[in-house]
């Protein structure tokens, strides 16, 4: 896009705005590497005009309107902000305090219409940490316990997740539903991943029967949860199937398209196994790139290879931390490095971490890329973003700048006195 | 010298022993369970053309390092290769001490983790100061091998964190073993694992109706096993005493009935077994530091010690480690107050001890990444931090806190030829242990990988051999 188209695009913008009383406030961040993920690709030299918090244009040559802020990126790259991964940041303070603790439903029932996205708190100190490193958006999805000592557990089904968005704002309408295969869905299906299947299918048999079959007292949903789960299913919403061994992930898209559902794939250790399957039947996978050892009978495949070959086989690979804890959601884009340090290549890499699980969980026109049009979700990296090293230097989400400052580096000032004068004692 | 320095602590001991202390007699008893580890016979080895960072504060440039006989010989540039000499062609590479994990339950805790090897945790009463966590050792625990991967050629093996006082740590040597005495690091002196805060009182208390329920409780339980264990030196000198008058007091004297507890504490009231400290807050390190003086027993090192910031110049004066994690922090209320910047702080004092620990098996595959990380925030707020100096959280430091500083640890002649060689710079996201040398042999070879896992476990496992059908 040319400047003068570009400046043009912004008179009609700004024009088009009731709130164009107030002068326009503009940022020109300008000589970075822009990673757009979308239609312009990689930026080199590249600039991204932000005008009343909307992306306008990304480019070279930019100018900038009379009055912008004008930031010189002297090459730093910038991405979108980041995903988080599929955690509970938000509705768990302190994971050991159960108090604080919303995640993970324990009735010992089937509740597909579990939404924990209802307790998310934009207030947690977890999501402001995590915000401060650049991520913008996560999956909130339920927890899973086996029930234990004769208290209930949580479900073969274990409820609905939704996008979550560290910029203060509610949660978008949940997305997805998630089950449970593999071990832990055998845990919680009388001990056998098989039944897991079978509590499914008759769970969307109730579902999708206008009259529900068979005598109340043995149906699995309340009327509330058929319609939930009838919807996902008739609007091919994403059913994350969390798996992990290869026959488990093969069961679960076979069992997918017999029942017509859109399956993702979580955990995914031995997904490189079955890479051919999934890229056949379109099955995106989120996985941890650092699973790489037999953690238990289900990952005995795990190899830090697992990323690559899985993107050189053409399946969609979008990244998350095994575990879903809420303070370490930070750790995710080093777990991307760590991918590309074992064959991924960078923009994949990348991808996983924004273009792709926007893609995956239907918020691809608010996540994910840098594209005019959009809010400016993105961020300012000291280095490259996916090196240890590097440190988020500045960030805009749903259009504002954020404050890089948490609980955390109010402790570290506090504390960075004493460690300088020597009283830290 | 730092102060307090092991090496300083274990020539005291040294000295109370040839002035004839009665309480020397059981410290003498010869380890039952033996290290029976020899390296293998291994060519010499040139490594050429390197960034070494040598873990003593020195960083050299286009540098060599022969290895010979297992042991360091020479760093320095334009090095002689000695006769029939492996040379490794390292130009652009990286080279360091191998790393040491002050904090590992791989073997213990190993995968998969299933319940038939869940062996970490004594969890049958809050003082199991009796047992010792290298009897739980698996050998076969796969999470060795990717640690080695990591460029990891020593750990410390502890007991879990339930109790009060959960037992001896062994430290080990990464090496292919059937077992755990084919590991065991020669001459390293066990630890004693401790626990203060959350841990002991949740897995006892109120659940159980047994005591502790609360930090008080934790306290009290320390303060009444060292009294017990004064009262059993006490005895056993006593007893010595009679032994060395000779006569009918010497043939009617008996000596106090053997004790595998008391044995331990007692041990570490010597100064013969260091406290690895499992302590969060700073606030209770300060209470342990006390308790310590209170007793006359050194503590080593506290292990995820996320408040260490808040008392970085105290845990310095009085010569104590502390081991912790770059970003770990929230997942309970004693790691709330956990900041990235802990270990620059921690080392940015004067005498700081700071070690990157991992506690995990995933953490212990790269604490070079940790360290980075750690980097990063320290320089942020103006620490300076060259590699050089960020390695030694990863080699000396831990060396220091396992008393074996004197052997490994650093890159200096005569040393343990344990050695790392990176691809690039140790502490990016991107580096790689190209080359793991372990007493001078060559244990891991990333670009000449074994054709076989090293694990048992692994071995003939359809899942890790290839696609599915």
């Amino acid at each position: 896009m040319s400047a003068r188209r570009m400046l043009g695009l912004v008179l009609v913008l700004v024009a088009a705005t009731p709130a164009a009383a107030a002068a326009p406030t503009a940022v020109l961040l300008r000589n970075g590497v822009i990673h757009t993920e979308a239609a312009h690709g990689t930026v080199a030299g590249g600039s991204v005009l932000i005008v009343d918090g909307r992306v306008t244009a990304v480019g070279r040559d930019l100018v900038a309107p009379p009055g912008a802020e004008v930031i010189d990126l002297k090459g730093r790259p910038v991405t979108p902000a980041l995903f988080g991964g599929i955690g509970q940041a938000g509705v768990a303070e302190i994971e050991l305090e159960a108090t604080t603790r919303d995640g993970t439903l324990k009735l010992g029932q089937m509740r597909p219409e579990f939404d924990p996205s209802l307790a998310f708190n934009p207030d947690s100190v977890a999501v402001a940490v995590a915000r401060v490193e650049g991520i913008g958006f996560a999956l909130l999805a339920p927890g899973a316990e086996p029930g234990s000592k004769g208290a209930p557990g949580s479900s073969v089904i274990a409820g609905l997740a939704s996008i979550v968005r560290f910029d203060g704002r509610r949660p978008r309408p949940p997305v997805a539903l998630e089950v449970l295969v593999g071990e832990e869905g055998g845990a919680l299906a009388g001990e056998s991943r098989a039944a897991a299947y079978m509590l499914l299918a008759q769970a969307l048999e109730e579902a999708r029967s206008p009259a529900p079959p068979g005598p109340a007292e043995q149906r699995l949903l309340t009327p509330a949860g058929r319609r939930a789960l009838k919807a996902l299913a008739a609007e091919q919403r994403p059913v994350l199937f969390r798996a992990d061994r290869a026959a488990d992930i093969r069961t679960a898209v076979e069992f997918a398209a017999r029942e017509k559902l859109a399956a993702v794939i979580a955990g995914g250790a031995e997904a490189w196994r079955v890479a051919p399957l999934l890229a056949r039947a379109q099955v995106p996978v989120v996985i941890d790139p650092l699973d790489d050892l037999p953690t238990g009978f289900d990952q005995v495949g795990a190899t830090l290879e697992n990323a690559a070959r899985l993107d050189a086989a053409g399946v969609a690979v979008a990244f998350s931390l095994r575990g879903g804890a809420p303070h370490e959601m930070r750790k995710l884009r080093q777990a991307a490095g760590n991918a590309v340090a074992h064959g991924m290549a960078p923009a994949a890499a990348l991808a996983a971490l924004t273009r792709v699980p926007a893609r995956i969980f239907r918020a691809a026109g608010e996540f994910g890329s840098i594209e005019p049009g959009r809010a400016a979700n993105l961020v300012v990296w000291s280095g490259d973003p996916l090196e240890v090293t590097s440190l988020v230097d500045a960030e805009w989400l749903d259009g504002q700048r954020q404050s890089l400052r948490t609980r955390q580096t109010e402790l570290r000032d506090r504390y960075l006195e004493r460690i300088r004068a020597g009283t830290a004692r | 010298m730092r102060p307090c320095h092991p090496r300083a602590v274990a020539r005291l001991a040294v000295l109370a022993a040839a002035a004839g202390l009665a309480a020397a007699a059981l410290a003498a008893t010869p380890d039952p369970y033996p290290s029976t580890y020899a390296p293998a016979a291994a060519p010499p080895v040139l490594i050429r053309g390197a960034t070494v960072l040598t873990g003593t504060g020195a960083r050299y440039d286009d540098a060599d390092v022969v290895i010979a006989d297992g042991r360091i010989t020479a760093v320095g540039a334009h090095l002689e290769a000695p006769a029939g000499a492996r040379v490794v062609e390292a130009h652009g590479r990286w080279v360091t001490p191998g790393l040491i994990d002050v904090h590992s339950h791989i073997g213990v805790y190993p995968v998969p983790e299933v319940s038939g090897n869940s062996d970490g945790n004594e969890a049958t009463a809050p003082v199991t100061a009796n047992v010792w966590a290298e009897h739980s050792v698996w050998p076969v625990d796969p999470a060795f091998d990717t640690a080695l991967a990591g460029g990891i050629t020593t750990l410390e093996i502890l007991p879990g964190s339930a109790n009060l006082i959960g037992g001896r740590s062994v430290v080990l040597k990464n090496v292919p073993a059937v077992t755990y005495q084919a590991m065991k690091f020669p001459g390293a002196p066990q630890g004693l694992k401790m626990a203060c805060g959350e841990n002991p009182k949740r897995v006892y208390g109120a659940g159980r109706n047994v005591a502790p329920s609360t930090r008080m409780g934790n306290v009290a339980g320390y303060r009444a096993q060292w009294i017990e264990a004064q009262e059993y030196l006490r005895d056993l000198a006593a007893y010595e005493a009679k032994v060395k008058a000779g006569g009918k007091a010497a043939e009617e004297a008996k000596p106090p009935k053997r004790d595998l507890r008391l044995e331990t504490l007692a041990a570490v009231l010597r100064g013969e077994i260091p406290v690895q400290m499992h302590c969060y807050r700073a606030d209770e390190m300060a209470i342990m530091l006390d308790m310590s003086r209170e007793f006359g027993f050194r503590i080593a090192a506290f292990h995820h010690a996320v408040e260490a910031y808040k008392i970085a110049n105290l845990l310095a004066e009085r010569g104590v480690c502390a081991a912790m994690w770059a970003d770990w922090w929230g997942f309970k209320m004693e790691a709330n107050d956990g900041i990235q910047e802990n270990i620059a702080f921690v080392d940015a004092v004067p005498n700081g001890c700071a070690i990157v620990h991992s506690d995990s098996d995933e953490g212990i595959q790269r604490l070079n990444q940790e360290a980075g990380k750690a980097i990063a925030r320290g320089r942020a707020v103006g620490l300076a931090i060259p590699p050089e100096r960020a390695i030694e959280w990863l080699t000396r430091n831990p060396a220091r806190a396992l008393g074996i500083d004197a052997r490994t640890g650093t890159l200096e002649p005569g040393k343990m030829g344990d050695v790392v060689v990176w691809n690039h710079d140790p502490f990016s996201v991107y580096a790689l242990a190209d080359e793991v040398y372990i007493d001078g042999v060559l244990q891991y070879d990333r670009v000449h990988p074994r054709g076989k896992p090293r694990s048992d476990f692994m071995l003939g496992q359809p899942a890790a051999a290839g696609a599915a059908p």
